[in-house]
């Protein structure tokens, strides 16, 4: 395996680890004010049709991106009336969100494209374009440091941008600023927020918008940043990866940024090589599909020690008596 | 002290959840240019018109019992389920690999021992989430979705790899032989003299899950075991100082939750394909959520649901048939359903609440 | 400084009324509290005193009724309108999250601007001042889990002084202290006072309304009873109004007379999951036909025991019943085991442990007890008639109302609770009876009855082990009494060779008979 291999696959890390990181940050804004999402699937989906859709009609991805925000954050809306409003169960409503965006996919893509679920291709100004960075082209002769910057670093749609910089971005508003102090209590302790004289549904409602908005962004770039228009059932699982991601990281940025990474990086493993051979044995294709998975449930308790969910997770707030 | 009579909580409410449910589902349908009208007219006459539908329409039921029941009881020990898709998967692996292992005389010897083998695949699928969750503090939630996922690409190995005739292009086993073959309702209804569709599906897995009813609703009510399933889920804390212990129940629900989930193969894998192919779950391990959750845990209440299901499916089916309507829309108003009388339970309940208490107070 | 005697009082609440659902938690209630005064309010469990206080704070909303503010008609909807009228409360159950700093959490919701620095800079100088100025110390950056209650319960405190609270509302706020802490808060509120500021101190123990209240008011099921001066009244006087008719505050019962050793406990200790120690190596005997009482503040390795003796916690050292050695660690250390070897348990929270709310009183009743072949057909299938049966008869003999099987437990009131629990254990005819906090959340009336039940279990020649944090209770009941602080037992003591104030020394872990 030479360099440049390696530099392209971790180039094919870097852009499939983009949507998981998106998502997980998501809920990681949702769960951190106690509000758990299994739904992280559905709204990506929602927001990869949506913008894909957009994206064909107008020719313009930006359009696209905004109309995947837009549908994306409906779905989280639903989740917040279902879990906060009404103090339905919280498991409950990510599962049925899931279940509407794959159907309504389908159903509308259908009646609008009648290309069995999908939607056109995306050609031009409807996808997102890989940006190259200031003198990519000109250090791409230098060994290692010029082939990584021109490889790995340069040449991915803005959106992969976006993600790295939200890391640090999530990071700072979680432990810098009030908002974040209000979001880490709430997730912990609605009581004591609420005593505070601070709005808990307000509070979860802002969280679950910005976990809608992240969505929506990861949803947009898988259906018109990685590929070319939207097919069914598109997401194929990355919404629960995200969320296995987010266990690993114990709902900490940085943490979730190497999870992703990590995910990716199997992914992008998996579809190089279709059949590894490690020491005579052939893993079947099958096997690299289903490691994250495996890993998941495997190291989860074994190695990383318990994760522990912010304690108000999952339960609507209810003033006790 | 009034509260709300039974009646509104077990019949008024699911059936207000479930108008509004297909309300919306209405509204999309009329949304894609569609008349609702018609649809329902196509559903309806699809799936109850004549024997042909209904047995379509059974056959989907007997899948979806096992799934709810599988859920359902789960949901007694507190314990959210969602691995019954995969769970599934694996049992109909079981109910194959009994299938094709010896060449069955005669169906009365096959059937209880495919039971047999579905059933403890499933249990065992659903074995290790359990035992995470009860020992290692794992969400049986996350555990049981990777495991939909792995169990597919589990299946997907081993029908491509391992159990594929040589020869054929589908991943897909070999037929079952005739042995194996179970009576589908034309030939149980013959001798009877009536005159059941030939090709309809369903089969005397029917009566297995009516069995099945019965022996959840015993086992919830009736024995020490269901009693201490129901405590558990009620309060571990509780459960714990009566001396019933959290980590055998745990898994005790959780094997036979699977095992319900593993079932349903005996329906799908052994009725009707005769052979196992790739998805043949076709997403009933997740109805089963919609399922339990309409039915309120209780058996007569997943039987009124799955059946609502069956002709949800077996009407979505003609509809994509016959009004190129797709159908997702099956999977939408699946979602629909689980929104309305799972996650949004509240907003039609709490005024319901206080309308009685007004009623109530009016009457004192 | 001093008092400004203005003609309008610091609050006044004209015809509150409050429903939950069917229950009436708070009917046409009206009080005045005068500015730079303490104020009582007591009242059994559930007359509805915390539901006032919480309107007060805009927690709950009221249905009707108003709301004046030094003479202002104020509308409180919402915990922010109550802290910019000037009022803080310390509620009963701490609202203080857990894995913040203690200035994280005195800063949450008073923040200056968006970012946090400036504002926790801020913080923490004020709140320098503060804990000088009120003897309210405790370290700025320790992590609240890592807090003694009593620490806590300052920073509760100084929450609603950083936010510069003029009224102050505490809520059973003695619950958790030893009396040496509880004597140090009213210290901290006397000198409140002084500062001019008006508390409501809501309780259900009459030693502190005397002690530091300038008035006080009794609450009876969601209504105010009355409303005095306290030194026009008497702990008698208050104790009847609470409850509507006279009370006899003791407990009859003859002399014990204590047999063969049922319980031996030697060297006990246990460790939590979070690998601390609460039970630090503790010797008991509790003899047949005695009632050993453990008294002591919540908290102090009580819970603990029960547990361990309960089947449902692990430990190490030795416990003997019957001269039995008992497992404490393996496969017969669960209730199963321990309800066969003829220990009952009425345990501490009926709530999270002693009741399955949502099951009926009949299924209660088989709770622990669902191998008992009476209740059970075959291997397999249980006999509800039968259970149906022993409930029906249960519920005359302990007078539970109503004497419904079939209602779940949740309907009936806490003493009823607590009988159909006790109606359980005692009836299995236990040699060893643990009762954890018999009486918490029961109205008077059901309170003798219960203790009653207790006494006369004892003088069927049963051993009991009693564990409360009410001091009274103890005093009453037991024949002897071994104080618990911080895992261990800081010594025994016979209830007529000794008082409350002895017992509290030791309750806060001094013994000056050691010293």
């Amino acid at each position: 395996m030479d360099f440049l291999t390696i530099i392209q696959i971790l180039d094919s890390t870097v852009r499939l680890a983009t949507p998981l990181l998106l998502a997980c940050l998501a809920g990681l804004f949702s769960e951190r004010s106690g509000v758990f999402d299994i739904g992280l699937e559905g709204k990506m989906l929602a927001a990869a049709f949506l913008s894909a859709a957009v994206a064909a009609v107008t020719g313009n991805a930006w359009l696209g991106l905004c109309a995947g925000i837009f549908a994306s954050v409906l779905m989280a809306l639903l989740h917040g009336l279902a879990s906060i409003t009404f103090r339905g169960d919280q498991l409950i409503s990510g599962v049925a969100i899931n279940f509407l965006a794959a159907g309504l996919t389908v159903v509308i893509g259908q009646s609008w494209f009648a290309l069995g679920g999908r939607t056109p291709s995306l050609i031009g100004g409807g996808r997102f374009p890989d940006i190259t960075l200031p003198f990519a082209d000109a250090l791409a002769e230098v060994p290692v440091i010029g082939q990584i910057y021109s490889e790995l670093i340069s040449g991915h749609s803005i959106l992969v941008y976006v993600a790295m910089a939200a890391v640090p971005l999530t990071w700072w508003v979680l432990y810098r600023t009030r908002f974040g102090l209000r979001l880490r209590a709430v997730g912990e302790n609605p009581g004591a927020v609420d005593t505070a004289g601070i709005s808990v549904v307000r509070l979860r409602y802002t969280a679950v918008i910005i976990c809608g908005v992240l969505c929506g962004i990861a949803g947009s770039y898988l259906s018109t940043g990685l590929a070319a228009g939207f097919v069914k059932d598109m997401t194929a699982g990355r919404g629960f990866i995200a969320l296995a991601a987010l266990i690993f990281a114990k709902w900490r940025p940085w943490q979730a940024l190497g999870a992703c990474l990590l995910f990716g990086l199997l992914e992008a493993i998996g579809n190089r090589y279709q059949n590894i051979d490690i020491l005579g044995a052939t893993l079947p294709v099958q096997f690299m599909q289903a490691l994250p998975y495996m890993l998941t449930v495997v190291i989860l308790p074994g190695f990383v020690g318990k994760a522990i969910p912010p304690r108000a997770g999952g339960e609507a707030y209810v003033k006790e008596r | 002290m009034k509260k709300m009579p039974k009646w509104a909580d077990v019949l008024l409410i699911p059936a207000i959840n479930l108008s509004l449910a297909f309300l919306i589902s209405g509204l999309v349908i009329w949304a894609i240019g569609k008349d609702p009208w018609v649809a329902i007219k196509t559903m309806v006459q699809g799936s109850f018109g004549d024997s042909r539908g209904l047995g379509y329409t059974l056959y989907y039921t007997t899948n979806f019992i096992f799934t709810g029941l599988a859920v359902a009881v789960a949901s007694h020990a507190r314990l959210f389920n969602i691995g019954g898709e995969g769970q599934a998967t694996v049992g109909g692996l079981g109910v194959a690999l009994v299938c094709l292992a010896v060449p069955w005389p005669h169906w009365t010897l096959a059937l209880p021992a495919a039971i047999l083998g579905g059933a403890l695949f499933g249990a065992a699928w659903a074995a290790i989430p359990a035992y995470l969750q009860a020992k290692r503090g794992s969400h049986i939630v996350i555990t049981t979705i990777m495991f939909n996922f792995i169990a597919a690409a589990l299946l997907g190995y081993l029908l491509v790899n391992v159990l594929k005739e040589p020869g054929n292009m589908a991943a897909e086993t070999r037929s079952f032989p005739p042995g194996a073959h179970l009576p589908t309702f034309h030939e149980m209804l013959a001798p009877f003299g009536i005159d059941f569709n030939k090709n309809a599906p369903a089969n005397i897995s029917f009566l297995v899950a009516l069995l099945c009813l019965i022996g959840f609703y015993v086992l919830i009510w009736k024995t020490r075991l269901g009693y201490a399933i129901r405590a558990f889920g009620q309060s571990e804390s509780a459960a714990v100082y009566a001396g019933i212990s959290p980590v055998k129940i745990t898994i005790i629900a959780m094997l036979i939750s699977g095992g319900l989930a593993g079932l349903m193969a005996i329906n799908n894998v052994m009725g009707e394909a005769e052979r196992l192919i790739l998805n043949s779950v076709e997403g009933a391990g997740f109805i089963g959520i919609a399922v339990a959750l309409m039915g309120r845990n209780h058996p007569v209440g997943v039987f009124l649901a799955a059946l609502l299901f069956g002709f949800l499916y077996q009407g979505g089916a003609e509809l994509a048939l016959w009004e190129s309507i797709p159908r997702e829309l099956i999977v939408v108003i699946q979602g629909l359903v689980i929104l309305l009388t799972g996650a949004l339970d509240n907003m039609v309940r709490a005024p319901l609440e206080k309308l009685f208490l007004s009623f109530g107070k009016g009457e004192a | 400084m001093g008092r400004q005697e203005t003609a309008a009082p610091a609050i006044e609440l004209r015809g509150i009324s409050k429903a939950f659902g069917p229950v009436q938690a708070n009917k046409d209630i009206s009080i005045k509290v005068a500015k730079g005064t303490i104020h009582g309010i007591i009242g059994e469990n559930g007359a509805g005193k915390s539901t006032l206080m919480s309107i007060l704070y805009g927690f709950y909303k009221a249905d009707s009724g108003e709301i004046l503010i030094n003479g202002i008609p104020t509308a409180i909807p919402d915990s922010q309108a109550a802290i910019s009228a000037g009022i803080g409360m310390v509620f009963q159950h701490f609202k203080l999250v857990e894995n913040f700093t203690v200035l994280e959490n005195i800063v949450l919701g008073a923040e200056d601007g968006s970012l946090l620095k400036p504002s926790l800079a801020k913080a923490r100088k004020l709140l320098k001042q503060l804990s000088e100025e009120y003897e309210l110390r405790v370290d700025p950056d320790a992590r609240i889990e890592n807090l003694s209650v009593g620490h806590q319960q300052r920073v509760e405190i100084l929450k609603a002084l950083y936010r510069k609270a003029d009224i102050l509302i505490l809520d059973e706020p003695t619950g958790v202290l030893t009396p040496d802490e509880a004597d140090h808060l009213f210290r901290i509120l006397k000198g409140l006072k002084d500062e001019g500021k008006t508390i409501i101190l809501i309780t259900h123990k009459l030693r502190e309304i005397m002690e530091v209240t300038d008035t006080v008011s009794v609450m009876r099921r969601g209504e105010m009873t009355a409303t005095v001066k306290t030194s026009e009244t008497s702990p008698e006087d208050l104790a009847e109004r609470m409850v509507g008719r006279k009370v006899l505050l003791r407990v009859d019962k003859k002399p014990a007379n204590p047999g063969r050793n049922v319980l031996e406990i030697k060297n006990l200790r246990v460790v939590d999951d979070k690998g601390v120690e609460r039970v630090k190596g503790i010797d008991l005997t509790v003899r047949a036909g005695e009632i050993v009482g453990i008294a002591g503040v919540a908290g102090n390795g009580q819970s603990e025991l029960l547990e361990v003796l309960g089947g449902y916690a692990k430990a190490t050292g030795s416990v003997k019943l019957n001269g039995v050695e008992l497992d404490l660690t393996g496969k017969h250390s669960d209730g199963k085991s321990r309800r066969e070897k003829g220990i009952a348990h009425v345990p501490e929270d009926r709530h999270s442990e002693g009741l399955i709310l949502d099951f009926q009183a009949w299924e209660n009743v088989a709770f622990g007890y669902q191998d008992d072949p009476r209740y059970n057909r075959n291997a397999i299938l249980m006999d509800n008639a039968a259970i149906l049966k022993d409930t029906q008869e249960k519920m005359e003999r302990f007078d539970v109302r109503p004497p419904n099987p079939r209602l779940a437990a949740k309907s009936f009131s806490g003493g009823n609770q607590q009988k159909i629990v006790l109606a359980r254990e005692i009836e299995r005819n236990p040699d060893l009876l643990l009762v954890g906090q018999p009486t918490r959340g029961v109205d008077i009336g059901a309170i003798e009855f219960i203790h009653q039940q207790i006494v006369a279990l004892r003088d069927q020649g049963k051993a009991i082990l009693l564990v409360s944090v009410e001091l009274e209770e103890i005093l009453g009941l037991a024949d002897r009494i071994a104080v618990m602080f911080d895992g261990h037992i800081m010594g025994e003591r016979l209830p007529h060779q000794t008082n409350e104030k002895e017992l509290g020394l030791l309750m806060a872990g001094v013994n000056e008979g050691a010293a």
